[in-house]
């Protein structure tokens, strides 16, 4: 029902390695690390930063994002033939918030107590950038199989980086990891990262990271490229 | 009257809403590279931000009381009509500025601070003054931080910043300074 044609359509500079994957592998795996939504693409950054400063909270926050990206991005890539272009952004965010209200009703069902803690940024994972962002570079122009695994990877990439800035800051700020006491009992906790400017230095502390990774891959092969 | 100055001051210093609240990221990273394009987003967005508290409060007396779960729905409705009518006056009268803003003007309709502000003003019972005095303070609130950046960014464009810290990460510890300067507003009172 739809058209195959368009390839990649975001200006994607990943190396054309001899071994490319099969690209329903490519696009779960783009989404988790090279292409990954918070530290490489830099998008929704608010309930990045406002939820990690524990790990159940930001675990929480991955899979209802991830729960909204699925549904949505099946449903847009679906009924994308259905959408005048001029309200199209408008369908998508109506989509969107269909299923973020879904998900604020299950997460109250579920768990209510992450759901007060999570409190307003349920409701605003529909202003996420990331989820409008996939929609009209991704979901809006390829065939449903594809576009799920995409959400699968977006939101997993998603997950993970929420997961791992929750468990830095939970660890340093409270000395504990998913509420078990890990640090040292004389430890004492480094309120700074559970306040807002520790969410800040957190992620950039992440993103050093991730640049300086790349940076020593990149300068190996081109020591490589040079031999 | 001390109220109102007091949901001014809470929303522009105490919970400033990027700084404090983490509401308006994207484009507090996104467009705080020259500080004339930053300040002028940021009015746009206090502009947004008292249109939604009118809507919101609107929207609360007279249409959702029967079925408060549409709320979300209902309110993102409402913002991305209110966000296409400043996007069409603004390329109609500052097509230079509409220019500079780029793909950040569409994108106030997903800046968290908007739908942010419709939420927490609903949570927090707010009539429509306070509604529009946090409007307007959480507005001012999001300039004053987008033109802070945009004047530290501007600088670090002249220093040496390691290379690997060049693009975002020294932005984020820039961002992690300037909310901790904001922290130490909290002092003028509970919120």
């Amino acid at each position: 029902m739809s058209t195959t044609a368009a390839p990649a359509p975001a200006p994607v500079t990943a190396p054309a390695t001899a071994s490319a994957p099969p690209p329903l592998m490519d696009d779960l795996l783009r989404g988790i690390l090279r292409e990954n939504p918070v530290v490489v693409q830099m998008l929704g950054m608010c309930p990045t930063m406002a939820v990690t400063n524990n790990v159940a909270n930001a675990f929480a926050m991955g899979m209802a994002t991830l729960f909204v990206l699925l549904g949505s991005e099946f449903f847009v890539s679906l009924l994308k033939k259905w959408f005048p272009t001029e309200v199209r952004i408008a369908s998508y965010i109506l989509i969107i918030a269909t299923f973020v209200t879904l998900a604020e009703l299950i997460l109250e069902a579920l768990v209510p107590d992450i759901h007060k803690a999570l409190g307003p940024f349920i409701a605003l994972i529909v202003a996420n950038c990331l989820l409008l962002g996939r929609q009209e570079a991704f979901a809006a122009r390829q065939p449903v199989l594809r576009s799920v695994m995409d959400a699968v990877g977006m939101g997993g990439g998603f997950t993970l980086s929420l997961t791992a800035l929750g468990s830095i800051r939970e660890l340093l700020g409270n000395g504990t990891w998913l509420g078990f006491r890990v640090m040292p009992a004389h430890f004492e906790p480094w309120i700074f990262f559970a306040l807002p400017p520790g969410g800040f230095f957190t992620l950039g502390l992440l993103l050093l990271a991730v640049a300086y990774v790349r940076d020593r891959r990149a300068d190996q092969r081109l020591a490589l490229a040079r031999t | 009257m001390g109220d109102l100055a007091w949901i001014i001051i809470s929303s522009l210093l105490v919970n400033n809403f990027t700084l404090v609240m983490f509401l308006g990221l994207c484009s507090f990273f996104g467009v705080t590279q020259q500080i004339g394009t930053a300040l002028r987003l940021g009015l746009a967005n206090t502009f947004v931000l008292v249109m939604t508290a009118v809507s919101a409060w609107f929207l609360n007396k007279y249409v959702l009381g029967p079925a408060p779960f549409l709320r979300t729905i209902a309110f993102i409705v409402v913002i991305a009509s209110a966000v296409q009518i400043v996007e069409m006056a603004v390329k109609k009268f500052y097509p230079v500025l509409f220019r500079q803003l780029g793909i950040y003007l569409p994108l106030i309709t997903t800046n968290c601070a908007i739908l942010g502000l419709a939420i927490f003003q609903t949570n927090r019972g707010y009539d429509f003054v306070q509604g529009l005095a946090f409007a307007i303070g959480a507005g001012l609130g999001l300039t004053l931080a987008l033109t802070l950046m945009a004047s530290i960014r501007v600088r670090t464009e002249l220093t040496e910043v390691p290379r690997i810290a060049r693009p975002m990460a020294i932005v984020l510890v820039i961002a992690s300074c300037l909310s901790m300067a904001f922290m130490g507003f909290a002092g003028l009172g509970t919120s």
